[in-house]
């Protein structure tokens, strides 16, 4: 994303909308700060184990596993 | 009113970087040595979990379920990769949690591992749940 083009988006807008640009923003950086510091991140962590899982027990080609479960995000 | 559209910028740009943070670090030296540590000794292990004389616990280890599946020659051999194994997959839930500067995880990665070793073993193999074990 071009700075520039983004600080000129932004004085272009009309105040009220500025101000929800502004309050999406900071509920964006909320939402950013929960994830870093209080959930778990399950799904990230379930990538993980099936990476380090396939590796151990030499997986990557086989075909008698179970299929991986993709759908589950956070 | 420049402040207030750099602080904006700051939030949409921090936002988009924790959004992309869908991966857990586990390449690090520590863990791959590890993780090689365990690949090698699957080769010993896994007759065993076939036979059913090991199974996969419910909080991400391994145990001799059955010693009488071992011939008695073995025995003490086999235990020792257990407690070898046992060792290794404490050590790699710990480091794993650590390098994602996380050590309050560790309980959380030990867990999912737990469910994803049962999840993906093979059919035949002992998996533990609720303190009681069943073939799969």
């Amino acid at each position: 994303m071009n700075r520039s083009h983004t600080y000129k988006a932004l004085t272009r807008q009309s105040p009220p909308r500025r101000s929800m640009t502004i309050a999406l923003a900071a509920s964006a950086l909320l939402a950013g700060c929960v994830t870093i510091n209080i959930y778990f991140p399950a799904a990230a962590a379930e990538k993980a184990a099936d990476r380090i899982i396939d590796e151990v027990w030499q997986l990557k080609n086989g075909s008698q596993t179970p299929a991986i479960p993709e759908g589950k995000q956070p | 009113m420049k402040t207030v559209h750099r602080i904006v910028l700051l939030c949409v740009m921090y936002a988009g970087a924790v959004w992309a943070q869908g991966n857990l670090e586990i390449n690090t030296p520590a863990i791959s040595q590890l993780r090689d540590a365990m690949q090698a000794r699957h080769a010993q292990l896994a007759p065993h979990y076939a036979s059913g004389a090991l199974g996969l616990t419910a909080d991400g280890r391994i145990a001799l379920r059955d010693a009488n599946a071992v011939p008695l020659s073995q025995r003490q051999a086999v235990q020792g990769l257990v407690a070898q194994e046992n060792g290794d997959r404490d050590a790699l839930y710990r480091e794993i949690a650590r390098a994602n500067g996380h050590p309050e995880w560790e309980a959380d990665i030990r867990s999912t591992f737990a469910q994803r070793w049962i999840g993906r073993a093979q059919s035949g193999w002992y998996v533990q749940s609720g303190g009681q074990w069943s073939r799969k």
